[in-house]
């Protein structure tokens, strides 16, 4: 009950509250998924709208930890709220996994929508669904981690911008996350595996049809994936400070 | 039982390299107000953060009421909460919603937290603002609210550091009654460069100079610590400068003079003779920090200009 109080402070001052006074902010979040989608689509005469949508969705997941590496830098370093946090009977983790989960709050429009689009528009097999789903998470757990790993390091929100904009283009405009990887030509394909969105759209491409993945390839994208996760996780522990030193 | 907290030699530098406190030792009782003062770059804010459990310091022991809070943290976060320096109420929140999300945060349920919310805002006057956006709020009503979400907790021991700095002189005011009438049930540690703020409030005061605490105690501990306890001004500002015969030192108009009892009795008596207008007074807490920092009342020619 403690806990839940605690998480919930995160949820509302960061997703609730922040919708419910700035409603303005939902739109931006349904925006820009939409808009590559728009754009892709159009520009493949709508052969890639279901690829689209998954690449879609993919940005939804990294903007995630897009937005909690600002949001975290913002109301630690512009309004305090971090250091009356961390003087409080609560513990780092429940701060952090409430501003997560902020972030997924936010993002629900985003995904409400694409979620449909996807039933309409991409045909798989369930364990394909299973496939995506998990790809989802763990694109939103890579980004969530890299986001909390980058607000340790920020002390001014220009920072932070900056950050944003990187992130955003390198892992979700370049990388073939809206369209096939096989549309790069030779030698430059093998930068787009420096993104780790790369692999997760490989694999969203492979449970719609659209990719023809060999079994090794297969299981290397979904180890990649993990392993990313893990490094992730170790270096966001390691960055971590909750009291100062 | 009365509370306390007790620094034993608290030493902090910073990661690259600023020495910001050298050996801060003292004990004082965690009741009314404690004030502490010292110039920008003292190190107040550091030792703050440190009591607050939200900085570790180099070496040195905190204790308060026998926890040790730097081993054991989470045993005395329940019963302290602090405004950070520069921090602002969320601009996109409302004075209730950031009263509220405070209390969630220190694990109370949300019907409670938002019935206590209203309750506190109404105390501080803020019920009119409750639900307009923090953004729109005047500089002393949101420096309200932050001390609103203190308030309303269920801490007793308050940091704020430097909460006046910045506000006019009547939202300073203000203020200074809600924490006078605060300070009846709870501690309040709050930090200031503004002395006569820390005088008029303050039941204990330390001083903290380039990192060391270079005196605290209550008004009166304070004053023993000089030995000329009067200033004497001179008002009117027509006449020259006068020659004071008990030592031969000049007063100019205009300025003060720091004096003994016996002292203050000779020169009382010559300016009467001479027809000057004066005023004599108790050393004022600047007059004492001014004498600590810079070594003034009770030096050797006991003048300040
Ligand atoms: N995070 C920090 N990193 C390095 N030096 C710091 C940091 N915070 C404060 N300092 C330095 O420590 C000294 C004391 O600062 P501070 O505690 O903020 O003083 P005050 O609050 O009295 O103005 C100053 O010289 C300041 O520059
Ligand atoms: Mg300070």
């Amino acid at each position: 009950m403690y806990r839940t109080s605690q998480m919930a402070a995160s949820i509302l001052v960061n997703a609730i509250y922040a919708m419910k006074n700035f409603p303005i902010t939902l739109v931006n979040t349904l925006l820009s998924p939409l808009s590559f989608l728009l754009v892709i689509t159009l520009a493949s005469h709508g052969r890639l709208l279901s690829v689209s949508v998954g690449g879609a969705l993919i940005m939804s997941m990294i903007s995630s930890g897009i937005g909690l590496q600002g949001d975290l830098s913002h109301l630690k370093n512009d309004f305090k709220l971090q250091d009356m946090v961390v003087s409080s009977p609560t513990t780092a983790s429940v701060y952090i996994v409430g501003m997560a989960i902020s972030e997924i709050v936010y993002s629900i429009p985003a995904i409400a929508v694409l979620g449909i689009l996807a039933t309409i528009y991409i045909h798989t097999t369930v364990l394909g669904v299973f496939q995506i789903i998990a790809v989802m998470v763990l694109m939103f757990s890579f980004s969530i981690l890299l986001g909390f790993t980058l607000a340790t390091i920020t002390y001014d929100i220009i920072q932070s911008w900056a950050f944003s904009g990187i992130i955003s283009t390198l892992m979700s405009t370049i990388p073939p996350v809206y369209y096939p990887i096989t549309y790069i030509p030779m030698p430059f394909r093998y930068a787009a595996y420096a993104s780790p969105t790369t692999y997760g759209a490989e694999l969203v491409q492979n449970a719609i049809g659209f990719a023809h993945l060999s079994g090794t390839a297969f299981m290397v994208d979904w180890i990649i994936l993990i392993m990313i996760n893990v490094v992730f996780f170790i270096i966001a522990v390691k960055k971590a400070r909750w009291r100062e030193v | 039982m009365s509370s306390y907290f007790k620094c034993n030699d608290v030493s902090k530098t910073y990661p690259k390299g600023q020495m910001a406190l050298r050996g801060v030792t003292f004990e004082i009782p965690a009741s009314g107000i404690f004030s502490l003062i010292g110039r920008n770059g003292a190190g107040k804010t550091t030792l703050v953060r440190i009591l607050a459990t939200e900085l570790m310091p180099s070496s040195g022991d905190v204790f308060i009421d026998g926890v040790d809070i730097i081993k054991d943290p989470d045993s005395i976060r329940k019963r302290i909460a602090i405004i950070p320096q520069e921090a602002r109420a969320i601009s996109w929140l409302t004075p209730m919603q950031t009263v509220t999300t405070f209390l969630l945060y220190r694990g109370m349920k949300y019907a409670e937290a938002k019935a206590r919310s209203r309750e506190v805002l109404k105390e501080l006057g803020l019920t009119s603002v409750a639900d307009k956006l923090n953004r729109t709020l005047s500089g002393g009503q949101k420096r309200k609210v932050l001390v609103a979400a203190l308030v309303a907790s269920d801490a007793d021991i308050l940091f704020m550091d430097e909460p006046t700095t910045g506000l006019d002189p009547i939202s300073r005011a203000e203020l200074w009654d809600i924490l006078s009438e605060l300070k009846k049930n709870k501690f309040i540690f709050l930090t200031t460069h503004y002395l006569e703020e820390a005088e008029r409030l303050s039941d204990r005061i330390g001083i903290l100079d380039q990192g060391e605490i270079k005196a605290i105690g209550t008004m009166s501990d304070l004053r023993a610590m000089v030995p000329k306890k009067y200033s004497i001004s001179l008002i009117d500002r027509d006449h020259g400068s006068v020659e004071i015969e008990n030592n031969g030192s000049l007063m100019k108009i205009g300025s003060r003079i720091f004096v003994d009892d016996n002292e203050a009795y000779v020169i009382a008596r010559d300016l009467i003779n001479k027809n000057f207008r004066f005023s004599i007074n108790p050393v004022s807490l600047e007059d004492i920090y001014y004498s600590i920092a810079r070594k003034e009342i009770g030096g050797e020619e006991g003048v300040q200009d």
